[in-house]
């Protein structure tokens, strides 16, 4: 795992960067999901979102990457389009297409060449795996495959919904190696959890009876 | 900029590449010959009749066969987080749907009118007449993506949708084929005065798909990010 906590000593993200919640609430139709929600994050800080099904984790992660819209409450955050990534239960993966062409068309979302790639699946633990089509992988493979956004354009805010879901135990270590990494180089993460997550530094609790 | 040119390609690139992978290119090329070859069924096996009537009956054929192949423009992206992933590029909403088009454009379109002169051969239609019928369909063609694209974003969050996005982009469908098929009659006559005629009729086309192309993007980018909310 060296080699991961290496990987973003290149990225340096500003030190001055926040997110920082005002008293966000959330309606889905008729029925209010959450309301009254504060956090406040800085450089370097991870916030773990629990809460029991339905509580609106996901919710709150799609209002953050700006997904769904705020009901109420106000939000500063670095601008989704540029600065966040966001991994959510739908992963956008194509079944039609093998392991090195989601990965040469992620590289090329984030505006690098095909290159960029290459070695992307030994990291991911799917090496010689290149011509594999998605539709054949197991959801653990595709969960790490998607892992590859996070690694190919460094962006300061990530949002993960279930991180470690279908992950055997080497998956789980990657991705708590990655989110180290990342937090170190000044990056911060806002994830949704039933599990508890080795990097988070702060909790907060949807649909905390009062 | 190179940026944002990179990924404007990398998306209409991926949008073609799973056109084809997925068989919907060769699914609309199919239901073209499939419906050219019935039509003499129909309408009798008359040359004459089947002459007459070969221009405006490829355009209705090929509107149809654009139609079925709208359905899944943007829903199969919808249904699995592909566009959530598309919104958080840094390119607007708005290029990343015409992105999307331009490949549809590609990957469905030119296959199809690419297919026209050899269907247009089944209904017994005269060869001189196919460079003008290929030139309207290509002038007229983005005009009926975008408005398909329109009623497929409407439509995107609806399951079986097809017919509801086919109900939406009807009308828009009506002044390009109105003009499609004069500009294919036109050019059936012969003459002098009549190649301007024809010239005026594909410039219509173009000015509606020139509109089309101009509004359609936001009207798309605008349902479909109300469809994901």
């Amino acid at each position: 795992m060296a080699e991961i906590e290496n990987l973003f000593s290149k990225t340096q993200h500003a030190r001055d960067a926040q997110c920082q919640a005002e008293g966000l609430a959330c309606r889905r139709g008729a029925a209010l999901v959450f309301e009254d929600v504060f956090f406040h994050l800085t450089s370097g800080q991870a916030l773990c979102v629990r809460g029991a099904n339905g509580s609106g984790k996901s919710s709150l992660l799609r209002q953050l990457a700006g997904l769904l819209p705020l009901a109420a409450g106000a939000l500063t955050r670095p601008d989704p389009h540029k600065y966040t990534h966001y991994l959510g239960h739908a992963d956008g993966l194509k079944a039609a297409l093998s392991i090195g062409e989601t990965l040469a068309y992620e590289a090329a979302l984030a505006g690098q060449g095909a290159d960029h790639a290459a070695d992307l699946t030994a990291r991911l633990g799917l090496a010689g795996r290149d011509w594999q089509y998605v539709g054949d992988l197991s959801a653990g493979q595709k969960r790490r495959l998607t892992l590859a956004r996070l690694l190919l354009d460094p962006r300061p805010l990530w949002l993960l919904d279930e991180p470690m879901t279908a992950l055997d135990e080497d998956g789980r270590a990657l991705v708590g190696a990655l989110a180290k990494a990342h937090l170190a180089s000044g990056g911060m993460i806002i994830a949704a959890s039933h599990e508890p997550l080795g990097f988070a530094n702060a909790e907060l609790v949807l649909g905390a009876q009062i | 900029m190179t940026t944002q040119r990179r990924i404007f390609a990398a998306i209409c690139r991926q949008h073609i590449r799973l056109s084809w992978r997925n068989g919907q290119t060769v699914l609309a090329v199919s239901f073209l010959f499939i419906a050219i070859t019935l039509l003499p069924f129909g309408l009798g096996p008359e040359l004459k009749l089947l002459r007459a009537l070969a221009p405006g009956l490829l355009w209705v054929v090929l509107a149809i066969s654009l139609l079925t192949s709208l359905e899944r423009l943007f829903q199969a992206d919808y249904e699995d987080g592909a566009l959530d992933r598309l919104l958080l590029v840094p390119l607007s909403f708005e290029a990343v749907v015409l992105a999307k088009l331009l490949g549809h454009y590609v990957a469905l379109v030119l296959p199809l009118i690419a297919a026209v002169p050899l269907a247009g051969l089944l209904l017994n239609i005269e060869a001189a007449r196919l460079p003008i019928l290929v030139a309207a369909m290509l002038c007229g063609a983005p005009a009926l993506v975008m408005a398909g694209g329109i009623g497929a974003a409407l439509a995107v969050s609806v399951r079986r949708g097809g017919l509801l996005t086919v109900l939406i982009a009807m009308p828009f469908y009506v002044p390009v084929l109105i003009f499609g098929a004069a500009a294919a009659r036109a050019g059936l006559q012969g003459g002098v005065d009549v190649a301007v005629d024809v010239g005026a009729y594909l410039g219509v086309l173009a000015a509606l798909s020139a509109a089309s192309l101009l509004l359609a993007p936001f009207a798309i980018a605008a349902a479909l990010r109300a469809a994901l909310r």
